[in-house]
């Protein structure tokens, strides 16, 4: 079986092409959907990649989760099926409600962009089976709006329900608790900062980032009918 | 009837803001000594159409929730003023002078 992976692309979208042959090089089958489709394609995950969607006008993500695509996403997504939100992607998703929490400026006042070291918080979530828990993923980030927060209850809630996949070894965006990728509570939905997609070939200078997005592709082929 | 309203949206309380804490910094070094709790927000104008300004307001507050803030981080205030030419605020009242509803 051939996994599909649904990709969607916003006015200002800049990583779709990274994701789709990071995921094409592990044999995912992808597809490139615009924002004003009303629908997805058949397909098994939707990415949500980085970029600056509709210019990251009045917050990031904030015109791009009325984007009527969002409405398919957010029903695959209830179907227990799997979206990964990337960088700007994550920053979409939390505003559209998929994820807990609000990314605000890095508190250092600075665009980063450079590799960071995140590690596993959790292995048992199909973002990261691939990874043990604990190990470090070399991945970057290149982000200005990164510093993720919520408020007491709900951290209180995300420890609880061990939503927390990746935390930063050395924070580079003063986000609440190290996190550099969660999921919402029903773990199919998935945000991180660092781009998988470009830490997915030796050249690059990382694989690790094959690491999550393999772990997808595994969950998604234990799902399929033999 | 048509009405101009604002409204301001700012971080929360207890939100770290670096910006105004960057802009503190600068003022200090300009020399402004006593210079404290420097916030940003956003100032936002419109005009809206509502049958009253209570309607106005209540759109505008719908307005703030859905899209103008994020409330996991941030609060607004709307303000209303009355229509243009309704006498009350005269015909040239000044739009930044806020007029919040009760």
């Amino acid at each position: 079986m051939t996994a599909r992976a649904a990709i969607v692309v916003f006015p200002g979208s800049n990583c779709e092409g990274d994701c789709a042959r990071a995921l094409g090089a592990l044999g995912v089958a992808t597809e490139l959907v615009w924002h004003t489709d009303e629908g997805l394609p058949d397909c098994d995950l939707v990415v949500v990649p980085g970029g600056f969607a509709h210019g990251d006008y009045l917050r990031t993500g904030a015109i791009a989760r009325f984007s009527p695509v969002m409405g398919a996403v957010r029903a695959h997504a209830a179907a227990g099926k799997l979206v990964i939100g990337i960088c700007n992607g994550w920053q979409i998703l939390c505003e559209a409600g998929l994820l807990p929490g609000a990314l605000r400026r890095n508190s250092g006042l600075k665009f980063v962009c450079k590799w960071t070291d995140i590690r596993v918080a959790n292995a048992a979530t199909p973002f990261s089976t691939r990874a043990e828990e604990g190990q470090v993923l070399r991945v970057p980030v290149n982000h200005f709006e990164g510093n993720w927060y919520c408020d007491r209850d709900v951290l209180s809630r995300v420890h609880a329900n061990r939503q927390i996949v990746f935390r930063y070894a050395d924070n580079p965006n003063g986000a609440l608790d190290d996190v550099a990728g969660l999921t919402n509570e029903a773990g199919n939905v998935l945000g991180m900062m660092p781009h998988p997609e470009r830490a997915s070939e030796a050249l690059l200078g990382s694989e690790d980032g094959r690491l999550i997005l393999g772990s997808m592709l595994d969950h998604v082929s234990a799902l399929a009918p033999a | 009837m048509n009405f101009e309203a604002v409204a301001d949206v700012m971080l929360k309380p207890g939100i770290a803001d670096p910006q105004g804490q960057t802009i503190e910094r600068a003022l200090v070094a300009l020399g402004y000594s006593g210079v404290g709790e420097v916030r940003v927000g956003k100032h936002i104008e419109l005009s809206v159409d509502a049958p009253s300004r209570a309607d106005a307001h209540a759109t505008v507050t719908r307005m703030c929730e859905q899209l103008l803030a994020n409330t996991v981080i941030e609060s607004y205030e709307v303000g209303v003023l009355e229509p243009s030419g309704d006498g009350d605020h005269g015909h040239d009242s000044p739009r930044r002078e806020r007029v919040l509803e009760a």
